[in-house]
């Protein structure tokens, strides 16, 4: 199975992955400030010139859907599995 | 009348309807071969209409063929091969009876031209598709079905009341576009109607209820048929209605929430088709027909649809073989498949990336029509709102659901464990044609926007776009990465809306068991004291007054005749000849008397 072999090898070099993951994070702030690589003529609003703008919305959107949503559910919207069937 | 039986739908019908009499041994064969026919009628179908039939005063037109009901078409009935393909080897055949009755109404619905064909085949749909959720066989299924039904009943009706009053304002039972500009009643029980159908909030509960709860096949199914065919009726019906704007985008996010606080897989999923129609009920009320942005934003929904419909089968066909291999679906019971079932894994990765609209998957060149045509309203909320979703579409779809399963700790049982293995050729010919579907929609745009049913004016691979897409989705990988602890499913269920009727269930039950009893006795004990406990008395009485008054009165003029009886006795000697005479006597002095006195 080359593709779990794959998966496996991929597993067992975590800090590997870790570096390569910020680098393309930081390569893609970097691409979105050179004006020559990315054309933000049709960008609808001011903010979104600024350069890694959808990068900081996306991560702040990640956080706030994570932990809004946590703490909607533990104000007694996450019950039980057997809430229904009692 | 001769062209109805070259309709697709009826075709499918027909399919179903014999498929019980087909012998086992060919009916792999007719299983697989009958969606095809289908599907290559619907390729054949030119913009048209056939079909119409005289019934009572009006005309029923079973077959109104244009470019908004051909790109559906096309996409359900090829849903319909690729969802028998991935079931093939289900041996009940009454689901598959189900699934196609289900498949075949729901392309009845497409191509209605009046309102009275559509009503038809939209409650043909909810009653063939609430076997899909029973034929699961669990404790629960039953009840799940029961609600599915009752819900959509509900919305049946409501549709009807609009359609009926519909009739009475302007004699005619066209399906076409309502006049959204003035809503009278009638439009807003038919759009109750349809968004019941497109699981809009708070018309939504039903969705995840009934999905989660259907078996493994049946859920590919539904999650393709329902919503989209509601999606099609809002855009022939109700473009450019305003309130769908805000509806759409509630929606997104709605179900974005769910999902995080979600533990089992597919009803994971089903509140993702919640947000996912978000963005075509939005893109509906942006469509103000005969405007380049309403023109947008109508082909933003047909594409999302077409998109939608092929990930999401994907999606559902990925956590459907985890259900149909290890027999569980919870995130707390799984973990760690990816050396069990990798390509299982694959295909559902390509699903989630396709549904978080990833550059060169479907979702990327189908999804952005839309926001871009939210940004384009000049209405900026809705378009950061739709941006907003989107984060949430892969933080849990893309990568909750893929990490949970195959990656994570490990919780899944030895039993479980042992289970868990790549499905048989079927299945996994389903899911490889679907993911590569997902993969020629996004790099070959021409294929989808060349179906849509405006001229495409539109180019998702700008370099902005891919910036903006990238930046977002990757971002969004980063705060899973870091926050993943706080996302770790927990054995839990969540209330939703549909509390209220399962709930509410019990509190007519309880009513029904407690104060309407306790009523019921009270009365029961006013009406022994009040009316039982007097009559008896009164009855007690006459009994008594009938044994010693009644049979007194009786007992002794019996035997007073007995003694007087006994008297006269002694007086005859029996002999006839006395007897006679003392008769004639008597009779001689009678007819004197008589003739004396007159």
């Amino acid at each position: 199975m080359k593709l779990v072999r794959l998966i496996e090898g991929s597993r067992q070099r975590p800090k590997l992955l870790v570096r390569v993951g910020l680098g393309v994070l930081a390569l893609l702030v970097v691409i979105d400030a050179v004006p020559m690589l990315v054309d933000k003529e049709h960008a609808h609003t001011a903010a979104e010139r600024w350069p890694g703008f959808w990068a900081v919305f996306g991560f702040v959107s990640c956080a706030l859907i994570v932990f809004l949503s946590k703490a909607f559910g533990h104000a007694g919207i996450m019950k039980r599995e057997e809430y229904y069937d009692e | 009348m001769s062209s109805l039986w070259l309709h697709p739908a009826f075709l499918l019908l027909l399919g179903a309807a014999l498929l019980p009499l087909v012998p086992e041994r060919l009916r792999k064969g007719w299983l697989l071969w009958v969606p095809l026919l289908v599907f290559g009628r619907t390729c054949l179908l030119s913009p048209m209409v056939f079909g119409e039939v005289q019934f009572l005063d009006w005309t029923l037109t079973f077959g109104r063929v244009d470019k908004l009901s051909l790109v559906f078409g096309y996409i359900l009935s090829l849903m319909a091969v690729l969802g028998t393909l991935y079931g093939l080897h289900v041996r009940r055949v009454g689901e598959h009876v189900a699934a196609w009755t289900y498949a075949g109404a729901s392309l009845g619905a497409i191509y209605a031209g009046d309102f009275l064909t559509l009503f038809l085949f939209w409650e043909l749909m909810a009653l063939s598709s609430v076997f899909l959720i029973w034929y699961r066989g669990r404790p629960g299924s039953l009840g799940a079905g029961y609600r599915y039904l009752l819900v959509h009943l509900a919305g049946g009706v409501a549709l009807l009341a609009g359609i009926l009053l519909h009739y009475q304002a302007t004699h005619s039972l066209a399906f076409d576009t309502l006049d959204v500009a003035n809503p009278t009643l009638a439009t807003y029980l038919v759009m109750a109607g349809f968004l019941l159908n497109a699981a809009v909030p708070p018309l939504h509960a039903w969705l995840p209820d009934a999905y989660g709860e259907a078996t493994f096949s049946g859920s590919v199914f539904l999650c393709a048929f329902t919503t989209k065919t509601a999606v099609y009726a809002l855009c022939r019906g109700l473009p450019g209605l305003d309130l769908l704007v805000p509806l759409g985008v509630i929606m997104a996010l709605y179900g974005v929430v769910y999902a995080v606080l979600e533990n089992d897989c597919r009803r994971l999923l089903a509140y993702h088709i919640i947000s996912q129609v978000g963005y075509m009920v939005a893109a509906v009320g942006l469509g103000d027909p005969g405007t380049p942005l309403g023109e947008l934003a109508i082909n933003g929904a047909c594409a999302h649809a077409f998109a939608h419909i092929l990930y999401k089968g994907l999606l559902f066909m990925g956590c459907g073989t985890v259900l149909h291999q290890t027999g569980e679906s919870r995130f707390t019971h799984l973990g760690g498949l990816y050396a069990r079932m990798p390509w299982t894994f694959v295909f559902t990765l390509i699903g989630g990336l396709s549904i978080s609209a990833f550059p060169l998957f479907s979702g990327f060149v189908s999804k952005s029509m839309i926001v871009a045509a939210g940004f384009e309203s000049h209405q900026l909320w809705v378009g950061f709102g739709l941006m907003l979703a989107s984060s949430g579409t892969f933080l849990h779809t893309g990568l909750k659901v893929p990490y949970f399963i195959w990656f994570g700790e490990r919780h899944a049982s030895p039993a479980v464990w042992e289970r868990a293995r790549d499905p048989g050729w079927n299945m996994t010919a389903a899911m490889v044609i679907t993911s590569a579907l997902c993969v020629f929609i996004g790099c070959y745009t021409p294929y989808l926007y060349e179906r849509l049913p405006f001229p495409v004016d539109y180019h998702p691979y700008t370099s902005y776009h891919l910036s903006e897409t990238m930046q977002v989705l990757l971002f969004t990988a980063l705060g899973f990465f870091l926050f993943r602890r706080y996302l770790v499913p927990e054995p839990t269920i969540s209330l939703d809306l549909d509390w209220f009727y399962r709930r509410g269930g019990r509190a007519f039950l309880w009513l029904a068991q407690w104060p309407i009893r306790r009523l019921d006795e009270w009365v029961g004990e006013r009406y022994r004291r009040g009316g039982l406990v007097p009559l008896m008395g009164v009855v007690g009485w006459v009994a008594q007054f009938d044994r010693r008054v009644i049979d007194g009165v009786v007992d002794g003029l019996a035997g007073a005749l007995g003694r007087l009886a006994g008297r006269v006795r002694s007086t005859q000697r029996g002999s006839v000849q006395e007897n006679l005479t003392l008769a004639l006597v008597g009779v001689v002095l009678l007819i004197l008397g008589l003739v004396l006195v007159f």
